[in-house]
Order: structure tokens, then C-alpha cells, then sequence
């Protein structure tokens, strides 16, 4: 971050050890926190890495590159004087960029209009404005009951083989804010995924012409996995590039922070220090934070920043510290699960445990229609109380359920497959979702209608026995 | 003490620096400074601390982003201790984790928080209005009260003589002045002459002192029914809310901060997202306080070190803030404190003592958290403030607890609740059927309950600890009959037993179940929740005599009168009463039609 560009660059034979992901340098001068390092190779092959941590003169290097094949002997460290910069463009939307940012679709060189740091700088809290604008998904899980807005942070939790990509995928394409036609773009980040994933979503995009305002960093699983700690930096930067410089609305899909996660214990086990929990370093949240906590809007900039983090939970344990610290940080979270998908529900979305934090801004009259809020309350009301119904009847048998419990029964069934069902190719405007949410609670006596407002059940109830 | 720290310009390079690590900083020639001195490092003069000393090598943590530096780069001194300045200014201002006020960054640095931003923590040029109280000859002493400002409509801010300043007064001013004008004279016993200013400066780390603590005897009332009914904290009391993400602590602390029955709020948000700062500094000027109409954003003091902010200045954040605190208790406030999180705090603390290369206590964190986060939650209380007119002040501090996976087992929760007196813990189920506050009421705890009960049979009525006794038996009752329902079904209960599932029932969604963001629902007065726990609890009482009349009891809980029980919540504070008195009469007169025609139904 040290803008002061060094006149002259010393190259460094000194190179002393490396472990793992680390390499130590000494005898060093002049070396500053967090700054870049070149390392140069005998056949003149350059790989790159960053201070650590600078100790008198020795300085620890964690290399973004598998050392694989370095040579102590004949390697000479550079250290260049500013930290990892991504230069940017508007030329970048439609271009496939490696996981260090260097093109790897076979175009041009990118000539940046600027060079940004990747790690960026905190946002004043006070600099900020709310978000509250309604983003359409099309998908009723979603915008019915955990609503996204412009701005926000919303993760998937997964699991493997579970189908995040689809649902990723199908945000990604139909995602729009009502009623305005805005300069919209996805910077979507591989990190560590496979190249069959990757390429699902490439393809998605090429279908779908969604790859001409797309930017793609791409980190598979056979690149380095200490590279990955760069990949979802560079992407969101070139995401706040776009959408605080040139003001587009940017979704920024990063997959998989797990991945990123265990990038970062490795070098921090290289490094010996103290584990928190599972062996993840104990800065993991902030590290994490300082990525996540860069979504969002900024008051007098017309552009924002909405991010789709993907992980998948290991053993599908939200308790992970993974999914939990994410979840500590994010505006809530979308969670998918085994045994609805197992049922053919498509999205798999367990709504109960998902939520979205920013709704009750992004809802509502003005935003997507007055009944929003207390439909929504009634539905997840109704959904739980027919889930332990059904868990009941499991035990019990059906007979054992009161009259009321076989409707919440009923509705809880109805509502797995006609609400959150809808495959990945519908898309539903929020006017149709609420529809079928009001059909849904027709189920039910109204007298059970208790967090709706009368005025509602009057205007929107469907007629007894529709 | 006024000349800031800030200026720096003259302090002299005393020692270079040897070692970056991340946020740590180890500076060797430091010889002459002292442990938690401010340091300014390097030539971009970033802010440090000193926290370990050894022989000339000092540790330092840095309050801002330390990428760039390097070893051999100049670490300047400042010969005093992180502080606060305290005086007019800090009503309705967002700080940082140091004092830094977030607006006045905003406005001259855009919206970025960019390193070695040099800004004065309080407005030194604004003038205030300053009347005197004090009498020209008087002899004064620590904490006696000079004179006032009218900071905002809601706070008169008191200026006090500094503790530990003793003299006669020779002259008061009155009129308009900065905050670092002097504004009176003492001549001290030693003959010395004292000008003081209205400002003080504090070290953060030290508790500022107070006659004596008494134990609290008042209820903060919250407007929250769940807390002032079941689990009520005294004004001067210590809670915490712990709960794993999603549980709703947040909304919890703000719904705090918005109702509660204090004269000051600070809101320290440590670790935690920048839109949640957003949101109070946007939704907290339009709402008004029920109890003076005024915005309730002249009431509270702002602290923000957001979680993609320096982890060191988080560390600082909550001591700033009850500091802040302390200096409006003094005046003889009932403050109230909220710190969200406190694990974000303890997760700074850990980070620090790793790098330091500590040995470590349980999960990674330091031996000292425990005795850490006693010394913040005893800095709340009940006290008699020190000089005259005598009077007392409170503090009440509610910090939350994040804990890892909602399982509070884990060190920072463990440790919490050995200090705090109330515990609201939230839980995952309640939330997922988006009961909210999802306070869990079957583990949760207030050991205020005892002292308060009193006072709320004297000040709301004589039997309110009677009603809520009854409500909580009957919810531990009903988890109890819970478990029987889930083995052999709800048929092999008997009708009475049906009918407290019915009564729970509607104590838990129509009474328990409070919707933060409905403008009504979102507070409700103490004689409002006596009045509606009255309400479902005679319902529940004519039911079971209604039963014993032989009334079936499908007939009882099908009653019209239910429904209307459920939306008691959504009558407003200034209808209630008369609401509640139809609603009984209704009741009587649907229980009076059952009985009149109704045998049992061979159910």
C-alpha cells in the first residue's frame, strides 16, 4: 500500500528458507509490511508473494504460487514497494481473468485506466447508505420470504452435491431491479472449484449473453491454493471499480469461500500461529469481514455493490466456523438442504433457517405490494408450525393431529411444492409469488391468519374453498 | 491537558521501529515511555499504543492499517494515555473505536477511511452556551457542577469540576464559549490558580471515580414485554444477550437503545457491519422517545469500529464507550450501554495476544479475558456521583455474545455469565418460526427479579408479580405436558391440560411475540402488559370454570373472543384501556352464552 514506488529495485539472493507456502528472505533493507515480492528463478520464470511479517532484516514472504520448483540458491527475491494491485478497466466485462487477475481467455493485455490495492480500504460507516432497494430473483424463496436488496450480502450455504451453481446461475440471469432498465454487471470469483463447475457457469453465461457484462476470475482447483487468497479480492475490486467509478450495479458471485477458508489455515499452520477453532486462524472473521463488509452502497454514488458468497458447510454443519463466522457477518443467508432436494423440490431452499436481514427495508408498499411483510411473517409461521405438525404425525400417525393440525400439515406439503419448488428455469415476478402465497394460506382458517392485518385478509384472501 | 495529541508536531523521535506484524508493532529506544502511552508511528503518524514493555522494546498496537510500514521508520511519543475528550459535542456523533468522529472523516477524507487522518475528536470552534450555577467564592471540589450547557433538547449537559481538582472558585464565566475556553477560575489550597475549560480528558482505561455504589433497586423499563414482564434488568444492571446469527441480538440491542427508559444511550458497535450503523443513523433521528417526544437521536452517542475496521481499534472501542458513559453518569444520567458484540471485542483481544506470542488460555483467547470483561461490566452500576448537588447516576450495560454455532460453552459466554445478573438467551428455534424477540423464556434468567418485584407492585399494580409468577409457571408447565404430547400425541391429554396448551399458547404469539417493526407493537407501556397478560389470564381462568360447567372444550378454544386476544397488541397505548374493558365484557358475555347453552359436545 506504500504508494511511494521504489526508484531502484534491489534483488535479494538471500532467500533463506521455504516451508510450505513461506519463504523467509534476509539481510534485507527498507522492506515494508504487506508489500509485493517478486521472485525470479535462474530461467527467469517470476512468481510473486507478499510480506508477512518484517523483522529487522529478515523479512516473511507468503507466496502466492506453489513453490514448486523453487530454488533457494539461485532465486532472487525483489521487493517492489507497493502491495497487490489489479489494474482495471471498463474493458474488463466480457473478459476471463486467472485467479491473480492476468488474462487467461486469449485476448489482449488490459490497459488499466488505474491500479487499485486488492486489499482496499474500510468504507466509513458514516459514508454509507441503507440498503432498501427491492432485487427481483424471480425465485419465490427468495424474493417472498428472504428478500434481497441492492447492497446487500447474501451467501448460500451448500453442501456438496447440492445444487448452489443452478441457483447461483439462475440469480445471476434474472436478477433485475423492478421497473429500471440500470447498467448492470457480474464479477463472478472461482475459487478452488472444479473446472466442471466453473465451466457451468461460464456456459450459463454464454447462453444467456450474460457474459458481456460479466468479469470472471477463475482459481480451479489444480491452480495454488495460496493464490486463492487473492482471487476474491481481485474480483471485488474490480467489482468496487465498476460500481463506485463507473456506476454499474454489480453482483459479485465468489464460490467457494470454503475453499478460500482452508487457503488461509494453510499458510497461517506454515506460520505456526495459534489455531482457533478447527485450526482456522483466529482472525478468520475479520479476514472474512474485510471482504464481505465491502458490498454494499455509498451515499451520492450511483452504482453498488450486492454480493452472493457460496460455501459449502462440511458435513452440512452450519455450526462449521465457516458457515458460522459468515453468517455472523453477512446480511443473513440462503441455506439449501439434502432432503428437500432429495424430494425433488428444486431450489432445495430451507427457508426457515435462511433469512435476509435487509428485507423489512426492500418490502412493502412502494417497494413490492403493502401485504409483503405480513404474508411473509404468516407464511414462515404456518411452514413452522406444519413442519412440526407432519414431524408429529411421523410418530404418532395422522389420526393424532387436531383438525387445525391437519391443514398446517396439508399447507406445509403444498407449500414445499408449489411455493419454493419452481425449478431453475421459472422466473416469477414478486406479484405472482405473493399469489400463491395468499393461495397457500387459504388453506388455513382465517381465524389462524393472526400476524395479517385485516384490511389485507379482506383485500387479497382468496374466497374459502379457492 | 487541552493541548491534543493530535498536533504532535514537537514531540521528539524516540524510537525506530524493528518488527511489523499485521497490526503489532515492535519499537526498540523506548526506554522512557510508559505502558499504554500513545505513540504516532512512522512519518504518516499513525496511532499506537504501547502494550508490552520490555527493557527499551515496546510493543505497540496500532489503531490504523499498518501496511507499507517497515523496519527503521521513526515511532514519535505523546506522554499520555488513549483518552477521551468529554465535553459538549458528543450527543448524536459517530465515533470511532478512538474518537474519531466518522463524520467530520466523512466530510474531509470521502468515504473511505484512509490512514493518519488527523481530526480533532470534539469540535473545538463550535460555542456553546454556558450557564453558571456555581457561586464565585464557593468552595469547590471534584465532580461539583459549574455550570450547564444545553447540548440538545433532551440533554443538559452538566460541566463538572475534574476529580482530583480542589479550590475556591475566584471566577465563572457565562455566555458562549469553546469547549476548551476556560470557563472558571480555582484558586487552589496551595495558593495556585487552576483555569479549567469545559472539556476533560480521560484515559479510557481507567474507571473515573464515584462516591459509592448502592445496589440497584429500579427497573429499566424496555418496552420489550418479554424483558419487563420475564426478565427484567434494574437501571444500573448488567445483561447479556447471547445467541448464534440470525437469533436477532442485534435487533434486540437496537429495540434497547430505542425504548429503553434511560437519558443517554451509547451505542457501541464493535466488530459488527457497517449497515447496522447505517440503519441506527438513519431510523434513530425519525423516532421519537415515548416518554419525552423528542428525536431519540439527542439522547445517544455513537461508536462504530465496524468489523472491516483496524481489530486493534476495536479493542479500544468498548472502553471508549463506557467511558463516555461513565462522564454522563456523573452528571447524575441513567445511561444505558450497549456493546455489540463483546466476542468481536474478545476476538481483537485474541488477536493481539497472538501476535504477542502469549501463551494461550482456552480457544486461543488470553488468560486475562475473564478478568477483562469483569472489569468493563463493573464499570456499570448504581452509584452516588461524586461533588455537589448531591445525586446519582446509572450505568446499565447490555453487551451480546456471539457465540461460535449458538453454543454457549465456548469461553467469552462462559465467562460473561459469571458477571452479568440478567441473561435474555436467544434461540435458533424460536427464530426460525420468526418468534421474535426470540429470547429463549425457559433458559433465560434475571436475577434482578426479586429486588424489582416490588416496585412494580407499587408503581404499575399490586398484583403484577403475582400475574407473571402464574404466566411463567404456566409455560413451564406446558413444556412439561410438551414432552407428553410428542410421545403419545395431544389426545391423551386431558381438557384442562388442552386448555393451558391454549392459554400458553396465546402468552407465547399474542403476548411474548412482539413485532419490532410494527409501530405500535414495537413498545408497549408496563400497565398495557399488565393489562394484556390480565386479559389472557382471566380468559384462561374463566375457561377452566367454563370446563367445569361442562362446556366443551372445543367450544372454549374456538371462541370469537381469541382471535381479538391476538391483536390486543396492535391497540394503541392511548385506547388500550378501553379496548381492554370491551374485551373483558365481550368475554364474559361469550363465556355467559357457552354456559347457557352448552353441554359437553361428546368430544
Amino acid at each position: 500500500m506504500a504508494s511511494e514506488e521504489r526508484s531502484v529495485l534491489k534483488d535479494y539472493k538471500t532467500i533463506r528458507e521455504v516451508v510450505g507456502p513461506l519463504m523467509l528472505v534476509e539481510g534485507v533493507e527498507g522492506v515494508k509490511y504487506d508489500e509485493l515480492v517478486e521472485i525470479e528463478q535462474a530461467n527467469g520464470e517470476i512468481r510473486s508473494g507478499k510480506v508477512l511479517e518484517v523483522n529487522k532484516d529478515k523479512a516473511m514472504v507468503q507466496l502466492f504460487e506453489s513453490p514448486q520448483g523453487l530454488k533457494i540458491s539461485s532465486g532472487k527475491a525483489r521487493f517492489l514497494g507497493h502491495g497487490i494491485q489489479l489494474g482495471v478497466s471498463a474493458d474488463m466485462l466480457g473478459r476471463v481473468f486467472s485467479g491473480m487477475g492476468k488474462p487467461i481467455d486469449g485476448g489482449p493485455g488490459i490497459i488499466a485506466e488505474k491500479s487499485l490495492d486488492i486489499n482496499g480500504t474500510p468504507i466509513n460507516p458514516a459514508a454509507r447508505d441503507y440498503p432498501a432497494e427491492f432485487i427481483q430473483t424471480g425465485v419465490s424463496a427468495i424474493d417472498g420470504l428472504n428478500t434481497l436488496v441492492r447492497g446487500q450480502k447474501l451467501p448460500v450455504f451448500s453442501g456438496s452435491g447440492l445444487p448452489h451453481a443452478q441457483l447461483a446461475a439462475q440469480i445471476a440471469r434474472q436478477a433485475r431491479v423492478r421497473g429500471t432498465d440500470e447498467n448492470f454487471a457480474v464479477v463472478f470469483a472461482a475459487i478452488g472449484i472444479t473446472f466442471e463447475e466453473a465451466d457451468f457457469f461460464i456456459s450459463d453465461f454464454r447462453r444467456t449473453g450474460a457474459i458481456e457484462r460479466a468479469v470472471l476470475f477463475m482459481n480451479l482447483a489444480n491452480d495454488p491454493a495460496v493464490e486463492r487468497i487473492s482471487t476474491p479480492r481481485m474480483a471485488i475490486t474490480c467489482a468496487e471499480y465498476l460500481a463506485y467509478e463507473l456506476g454499474m450495479h454489480v453482483l459479485v458471485i465468489l464460490t467457494d469461500i470454503t475453499n478460500y477458508a482452508e487457503a488461509l489455515r494453510e499458510v497461517s499452520a506454515a506460520r505456526k500461529e495459534v489455531p482457533g477453532r478447527r485450526g482456522y486462524p483466529g482472525y478468520l472473521y475479520t479476514d472474512l469481514a474485510t471482504m464481505y463488509e465491502r458490498a454494499g452502497r455509498i451515499k451520492g454514488k450511483p452504482g453498488s455493490i450486492t454480493q452472493i458468497p457460496i460455501l459449502s458447510m462440511p458435513e452440512d454443519d452450519k455450526t462449521h466456523p465457516i458457515p458460522d463466522l459468515t453468517g455472523y457477518i453477512t446480511e443473513g443467508q440462503i441455506i439449501l438442504d439434502r432432503p428437500l432436494l432429495r424430494r425433488g423440490i428444486t431450489p432445495p431452499i430451507n427457508v426457515l433457517p435462511s433469512l435476509s436481514r435487509l428485507k423489512d427495508k426492500g418490502i412493502g408498499a412502494g417497494k413490492t405490494r403493502e401485504d409483503h411483510a405480513d404474508t411473509m411473517n404468516q407464511l414462515f409461521a404456518a411452514y413452522a408450525r406444519g413442519k412440526e405438525a407432519k414431524e408429529l404425525a411421523v410418530i404418532l400417525g395422522e389420526g393424532s393431529l387436531s383438525e387445525v393440525d391437519k391443514l398446517y400439515s396439508r399447507f406445509a406439503t403444498e407449500f414445499e411444492e408449489k411455493y419454493v419448488s419452481q425449478g431453475y428455469e421459472t422466473n416469477r415476478s414478486i406479484e405472482e409469488t405473493l399469489e400463491i402465497g395468499w393461495q397457500l394460506l387459504a388453506i388455513l382458517p382465517r381465524a389462524e391468519l393472526k400476524r395479517i392485518r385485516d384490511a389485507y385478509l379482506d383485500k387479497y384472501l382468496p374466497a374459502a374453498g379457492a | 491537558m487541552a493541548k491534543d495529541i493530535v498536533q504532535g508536531a514537537d514531540s521528539q523521535i524516540i524510537g525506530t521501529i524493528e518488527k511489523v506484524s499485521g497490526p503489532l508493532i515492535v519499537a526498540t529506544g523506548m526506554g522512557a515511555v510508559q505502558m499504554y502511552d500513545v505513540v504516532r508511528v512512522s512519518e504518516k503518524r499513525l496511532i499506537g499504543e504501547i502494550i508490552e514493555l520490555r527493557g527499551d522494546r515496546a510493543s505497540i498496537q496500532v489503531y490504523e492499517e499498518t501496511a507499507g510500514l517497515g523496519p527503521g521508520e521513526p515511532v514519535y511519543s505523546t506522554g499520555e494515555a488513549l483518552s477521551v475528550e468529554l465535553a459538549p459535542g458528543l450527543i448524536e456523533s459517530i465515533f470511532d473505536g478512538i474518537q474519531r468522529p466518522l463524520e467530520v472523516i466523512y466530510q474531509r477524507a470521502g468515504e473511505r477511511i484512509s490512514r493518519g487522518v488527523d481530526v480533532p475528536k470534539l469540535d473545538k470552534d463550535k460555542k456553546w452556551e454556558f450557564t453558571p450555577t456555581a457561586k464565585v467564592g464557593a468552595s469547590l471540589k471534584g465532580g461539583d457542577i459549574l455550570g450547564t450547557v444545553q447540548e440538545s433538547p433532551a440533554v443538559l449537559h452538566k460541566i463538572m469540576v475534574p476529580p482530583k481538582t480542589a479550590g475556591v472558585l475566584e471566577w465563572i464565566f457565562s455566555g458562549e464559549a469553546t469547549i476548551i475556553e476556560p470557563i472558571a477560575r480555582l484558586k487552589t489550597d496551595g495558593g495556585a490558580t487552576v483555569e479549567l475549560p469545559m472539556m476533560q480528558v480521560w484515559p479510557v482505561r481507567r474507571p473515573r471515580p464515584y462516591g459509592e455504589k448502592i445496589a440497584p433497586t429500579e427497573p429499566m423499563v424496555t418496552g420489550q414485554r418479554v424483558i419487563d414482564t420475564l426478565f427484567p434488568i434494574a437501571k444500573g444492571g448488567v445483561a447479556a444477550v447471547p445467541g448464534p446469527f440470525g437469533s436477532g441480538k442485534t435487533v434486540v440491542q437496537h429495540q434497547l437503545a430505542k425504548w429503553a427508559d434511560a437519558d443517554i444511550i451509547v451505542y457501541v458497535g464493535c466488530g459488527e457491519r457497517g449497515n447496522e450503523m447505517t440503519d441506527v443513523l438513519l431510523e434513530f433521528p425519525e423516532l421519537k422517545d415515548p416518554r419525552t417526544g423528542l428525536s431519540l437521536m439527542k439522547r445517544t452517542v455513537l461508536i462504530a469500529n465496524t468489523s472491516d475496521m483496524p481489530v486493534a481499534a476495536r479493542e479500544a472501542s468498548i472502553y471508549t464507550g463506557i467511558t463516555i458513559a461513565e462522564y454522563f453518569r456523573d452528571m447524575g444520567y441513567r445511561v444505558a450501554i450497549m456493546a455489540d458484540s463483546t466476542s468481536r471485542w474478545a476476538e481483537a483481544l485474541r488477536e493481539m495476544s497472538g501476535r504477542l506470542e502469549e501463551m494461550p488460555g482456552e480457544e486461543g483467547y488470553p488468560a486475562y479475558l475473564s478478568s477483562r470483561l469483569a472489569e468493563f461490566y463493573e464499570r456499570a452500576g448504581l452509584v452516588a456521583c461524586l461533588g455537589a448537588p448531591q445525586r446519582q447516576g446509572t450505568i446499565s450495560a447490555i453487551g451480546a455474545v456471539s457465540p461460535p454455532g449458538g453454543d454457549t460453552s465456548e469461553p467469552v459466554s462462559q465467562a460473561t455469565l459469571r458477571i452479568v445478573k440478567v441473561f435474555w438467551g436467544l434461540s435458533a428455534d424460536l427464530a426460525y418460526q420468526r418468534h421474535f424477540p426470540a429470547i429463549d423464556w425457559l433458559a433465560s434468567y434475571s436475577l434482578y427479579s426479586d429486588n424489582l418485584s416490588s416496585y412494580f407492585d407499587q408503581h404499575v399494580a399490586p398484583d403484577w408479580s403475582a400475574r407473571v409468577g402464574r404466566a411463567m409457571l404456566l409455560l413451564q408447565e406446558e413444556s412439561e405436558l410438551q414432552e407428553i404430547v410428542r410421545l403419545v400425541g395431544v389426545d391423551a391429554l386431558g381438557f384442562k391440560e388442552r386448555l393451558l396448551l391454549e392459554c400458553t399458547r396465546s402468552i407465547r404469539e399474542d403476548y411474548l411475540h412482539q413485532n419490532a417493526f410494527d409501530e405500535v407493537d414495537t413498545y408497549t407501556s408496563l400497565e398495557k402488559q399488565h393489562g394484556m397478560l390480565g386479559v389472557i389470564l382471566t380468559w384462561y381462568d374463566k375457561g377452566l370454570a367454563a370446563l367445569d360447567a361442562d362446556v366443551a372444550f372445543s367450544k372454549v378454544a374456538g371462541m370469537q373472543i381469541v382471535e381479538r386476544i391476538g391483536r390486543m397488541k396492535y391497540v394503541a397505548e392511548a385506547q388500550f384501556a378501553q379496548a381492554q374493558a370491551q374485551l373483558l365484557a365481550d368475554m364474559e358475555e361469550e363465556y355467559a352464552s357457552l354456559t347457557e347453552g352448552g353441554t359437553a359436545d361428546g368430544e
